[in-house]
């Protein structure tokens, strides 16, 4: 933003501390023929003004760009007012929003320059702590195009955002058991890349999810809804289980909220177990 | 150039199918829609500079928002009978698969209408937003935005309301239909609105004050507040208007807020109120 500031000053609209007012600011700007993009974090865009953002910017079909910062637990030392686990479920239920949630710098960099040109109102998620940076530099963003990272015959495992990463070093700990992960990104929630999940599962047979959010409404919700219907399958969710957070260093977060790569590991070991039992017998 | 006489008859047979279209469907909100009809007449038909071949962008054109939405069927009478669209739509308000939605939306592509608005408090923001692009734009024209007064009770409105005196967004006229009255009672028994005009000019708009309900002053009073865009500062128009003006059983109270007429009611109300462009 402070980039943005400096080259653009003209185009930068300071509102203080009024996140309702800014997305109706957001809105009005699309009347006119602006690309309007929000910025603050993931708990003041989205639950604060979530009335706002249904009333005057989804619903009203505004093409306007809500970009969170410092979501969920990984936001550490501030505690759990501040760190939003609710936000990808709450917006994956505005119907007409789409839902970005990039997985690295690369990543969100792409993802912020490809959604100006798609019409529409968009959700892009991104968190505050320094991660590892491992998709290319100037890679081109498809919105709705799931990510194959690692390629796998055990077990699938669909990550998002910084859960990418861990899910990566999961697939490297799997792999010295002798346990075959495939490593999916799902940088979009909504649309969701239903084919990649159906395709991935046919192939493994099980499944396990990981994600910086709440178990119910986000990516594990939304996978087990596709597997249900398509392609019922075993399958795990490494989520928030239904609690809030806490002050804390982000890394001990993840391990005391149970969704840090040993977890991950855990849970994959456990259902690509179940899955060669259930070949054998 | 509307005569005053002419923008009275229109506002008539606006008032006419604001009546109609609430008692047509048994719901709805007739009170705001009355008390505001001459407001709407002014500002369509005399004072907004505006194209009824409409675009979501309204490049080179005045803008209007209805922040206060419930108030739709005096807005939907208006832009149809502006030219927005056919009159005889106005049968279907609020009935299945209508355009007219209960209250003002994009969804269904009503022409006239740019946002969502029902949902109170929203509407200021979004015009300021709508006034900022069209200074991007280097557009001249003016942003037209109408509140109730007890809608100032919600909280984003303030944010608003500071916002556009720090922007400088002059090319904005926001209107308070200060009709004393919302669903539960007075406001000053519901939530005292206190000096409505001191409270906007501390926080750094022009304002101006009128009677909503006198066609002369309403056209004259908006007049007004086009010349002072422009100037470094937003205007708010504090608007005293009587809530079911002018019917006679339905002036004054909060009760008519959002009820339906029946038969009898509509009858004696249309009684007082002549037809002049001809019923839909």
């Amino acid at each position: 933003m402070d980039a943005f500031i400096k080259e653009f000053p003209e185009r930068f609209i300071q509102v203080g501390i009024a996140e309702a007012n800014m997305m109706g600011i957001a809105a009005g700007l699309t009347i006119g023929g602006k690309i309007p993009y929000t910025g603050t974090f993931a708990n003041f865009s989205t639950g604060r003004v979530y009335d706002q953002i249904r009333q005057s910017i989804a619903y009203s079909g505004k093409n306007v760009k809500i970009c969170a910062s410092h979501a969920g637990l990984t936001l550490g030392e501030d505690g759990a007012t501040h760190q939003i686990l609710e936000d990808i479920g709450l917006m994956r239920m505005l119907p007409g929003m789409t839902v970005i949630v990039p997985c690295d710098y690369n990543q969100t960099k792409a993802a912020t320059l490809a959604i100006a040109d798609y019409e529409g109102p968009v959700y892009l998620r991104f968190g505050r702590p320094k991660v590892a940076n491992f998709t290319a530099d100037n890679q081109p963003f498809e919105i709705g195009k799931a990510q194959l990272l690692a390629v796998g015959s055990d077990i699938s495992i669909f990550a998002t955002g910084h859960m990418v990463w861990n899910a990566i070093e999961a697939a490297r700990l799997l792999a010295a058991e002798g346990i075959s992960a495939e490593v999916i990104n799902i940088h979009t929630i909504k649309p969701l890349d239903e084919k990649a999940v159906i395709q991935s599962v046919a192939k493994t047979g099980c499944a396990v999810t990981a994600e910086e959010h709440q178990i119910f409404g986000g990516l594990g919700d939304l996978i087990a809804g596709v597997l249900a219907r398509h392609q019922p399958v075993p399958m795990e969710m490494v989520a928030v289980n239904d609690s809030f957070g806490e002050s804390g260093k982000p890394e001990e977060l993840l391990v005391k909220y149970g969704i840090d790569t040993p977890h991950l590991v855990a849970a994959a070991k456990k259902q690509s177990a179940g899955r060669s039992k259930s070949k054998c017998c | 150039m509307a005569s005053i006489d002419e923008l009275k008859n229109i506002a008539s047979q606006i008032r006419r199918d604001a009546l109609r279209m609430v008692h047509g469907c048994q719901s709805g909100h007739p009170g705001g829609s009355l008390g505001c009809a001459d407001f709407f007449t002014a500002l369509y038909f005399e004072i907004m500079e505006h194209k009824t071949d409409f675009t979501m962008d309204g490049l080179n054109e005045d803008l209007f928002f209805l922040s206060n939405g419930h108030i739709s069927p005096v807005w939907y009478s208006t832009l149809s009978r502006a030219g927005y669209f056919e009159p005889k739509e106005m049968y279907s308000f609020r009935k299945l698969n209508t355009r007219l939605q209960g209250h003002p939306t994009t969804h269904e592509h009503l022409p006239g209408i740019r946002v969502a608005s029902g949902s109170l408090g929203q509407g200021m923001s979004v015009a300021i937003g709508a006034a900022l692009a069209k200074k991007y734009n280097a557009d001249k024209h003016i942003v037209y935005s109408l509140h109730g007064d007890g809608e100032l009770e919600e909280g984003q409105n303030w944010e608003a309301i500071m916002s556009a005196a720090h922007l400088k967004v002059d090319n904005l006229v926001s209107t308070i239909d200060w009709n004393g009255q919302q669903i539960d009672g007075p406001t000053e028994k519901v939530m005292a609105l206190g000096d409505l005009n001191e409270k906007f000019r501390v926080f750094g708009w022009d304002t101006l004050q009128l009677d909503g309900n006198n066609m002369e002053e309403l056209v004259s009073g908006l007049k007004k507040a086009k010349s002072m865009t422009g100037k470094g500062k937003p205007i708010a128009i504090l608007m005293k208007t009587v809530m079911g003006y002018p019917v006679d059983f339905m002036m004054g109270s909060h009760e008519w807020h959002g009820i339906a007429p029946n038969d009898a009611q509509l009858a004696k109300a249309l009684e007082q109120l002549p037809v002049t462009m001809g019923d839909y």
